[in-house]
């Protein structure tokens, strides 16, 4: 972030400012990623003029960065509508997060004339047939590259978006690579996100300690090794009233349906845009404001964990394994890779009385049945 | 002295945050922020007032400043404004092509 951004943060986080919010448009999407934590139904979207209302209310609030995302963005008709309302008549900063596969040299002059300050394209792979597999549409790859050239062709700010998964585990290089030929910036995110409804089956395509740990000291990917595995200093008292990052603080997230979250990957729902005045659900919720009163002392059990000053853990995630002042897992085992030092939870869980049931006998057997483990 | 009349460039991002705008450049996504004095310029760029007019009404009674070094420094301002691409200058009125600023 830069020191003018750090700067205006801290101004809307001392008046209570909602400075970004991620809108997703639609869970409808043409691609089926393997990983995706999204259904990709429609259970009443809201509407154009629903949509509208709610970004005026948004830019009265003060929300300055608008990310609009989905499911994918350009399956809705009035796209392009509320794409231009939201620039032209509101003054947003837009980025945009798609697959890409819609856009062609028409639509990319489009957001060109629009302006916006960036857009996202997931790639997984430069290889069609792991990208491919990934998304399940043939031919993706192909498309989505094609969008990128012509967004790019138009001066635009395109960045590849990629998640570190066990099928493209060894593809990451090759995806940076295409995104430097073509003049484009890429991210890698190594965190799978959980099913919003709960279901984490989705996590184990998710790649091991040790992989996790070989990419953590890719020179290319994190620059200075030795400092970003460096074992983290102690923190101090400043550091046990520090917030444990945006969400809820100068950050929220509003669902197709008018549910707002504190953040995309924190599902604690604080009120719904179609009942309620966008800035009332940020500045008075419940739960909103219990978010945004934890502080890193308040936390059961990283207070006290050797990485606590550099952990990047995340609420969200933590409330999805049971409490957003709990640790998050996902976290955990990425400051383990860096560092080779289990974290305080990590510790608690091997400490924790092992279950010596192995074997349950499932009861009212047929006979003859034998026990299942 | 001719007149400079402003507009808004409808390519950038703002918003206003206590006080100050929060500029993002259509070009290049470069983070700006206004002072007092350059938000006031940038809420007044309607593209159909002069300069001299938006210096006499909104800065000289909101600053103490002698009219003519105020006009002088709101020039060299919107100047280097309209270099960054956040404002449009012209010697003639500017139809007015971009939203309410916020």
């Amino acid at each position: 972030m830069s020191g003018l951004m750090e700067e205006m943060n801290e101004k809307a986080l001392a008046r209570n400012i909602p400075l970004s919010v991620q809108l997703d448009l639609t869970y409808r999407c043409n691609e089926r990623c393997v990983h995706c934590y999204l259904d990709h139904d429609d259970h009443g979207e809201m509407t154009t003029s629903e949509i509208k209302h709610l970004l005026k209310e948004m830019a009265d609030a003060g929300v300055f960065i608008l990310t609009l995302s989905g499911g994918e963005i350009f399956l809705r008709k009035d796209f392009f509508e509320i794409l231009e309302y939201a620039r032209l008549e509101l003054n947003f900063c837009v980025k945009l997060k798609t697959n890409a596969l819609m856009i062609r040299e028409r639509e990319a002059a489009r957001i060109r004339d629009i302006g916006i300050e960036s857009i996202q394209i997931s790639i997984y792979s430069h290889r069609p047939e792991v990208h491919d597999a990934i998304t399940l549409v043939p031919g993706s790859l192909k498309r989505s590259i094609a969008a990128a050239r012509f967004l790019k062709a138009q001066g635009l700010r395109v960045i590849f978006a990629n998640v570190l998964m066990v099928q493209n585990m060894n593809d990451y290089q090759g995806v940076r690579a295409l995104a430097e030929e073509l003049g484009i910036e890429s991210t890698l995110d190594p965190t799978v996100t959980p099913m919003m409804d709960g279901d984490r089956s989705n996590l184990s395509l998710g790649v091991g300690n040790a992989e996790l740990r070989e990419v953590f000291r890719d020179k290319e990917l994190v620059g200075d090794v030795e400092e970003f595995c460096a074992v983290p200093a102690p923190g101090d008292d400043n550091l046990l009233m520090s917030l444990p990052c945006s969400a809820g603080h100068t950050a929220c997230y509003v669902s197709p349906y008018g549910d707002v979250y504190p953040c995309v990957q924190f599902p604690l729902p604080t009120g719904n845009v179609r009942k309620q005045r966008f800035l009332d659900i940020w500045r008075y919720s419940d739960q909103m404001n219990d978010v945004r009163s934890i502080r890193l002392k308040d936390l059961t059990t990283c207070t006290s964990c050797t990485h606590a000053t550099t952990c990047t853990r995340c609420p969200g995630l933590a409330y999805m394994e049971g409490n957003m002042r709990g640790p998050s897992s996902a976290d955990c085992e990425k400051s383990f890779a860096r560092t080779g030092i289990p974290s305080a939870n990590m510790l608690a869980k091997k400490r924790a009385p092992a279950n010596l049931v192995q074997i349950r006998v499932q009861p009212a057997a047929a006979p003859g049945a034998g026990a299942i483990a | 002295m001719s007149k400079l009349y402003l507009t808004r460039n409808p390519k950038v991002a703002a918003r206003s945050l206590d006080g100050e705008m929060m500029i993002m450049s259509g070009k290049d996504s470069t983070l700006f922020t206004l002072n007092k004095t350059a938000t006031i310029l940038w809420q007044a760029a309607d593209g159909a007032t002069p300069l001299d007019e938006i210096v006499d009404r909104k800065i000289c009674t909101e600053f103490e400043v002698e009219p003519a070094e105020a006009l002088k420094d709101a020039e060299t301002l919107a100047r280097e404004l309209a270099s960054h691409e956040i404002l449009q200058i012209s010697e003639q009125p500017i139809p007015r092509n971009s939203g309410e600023s916020r």
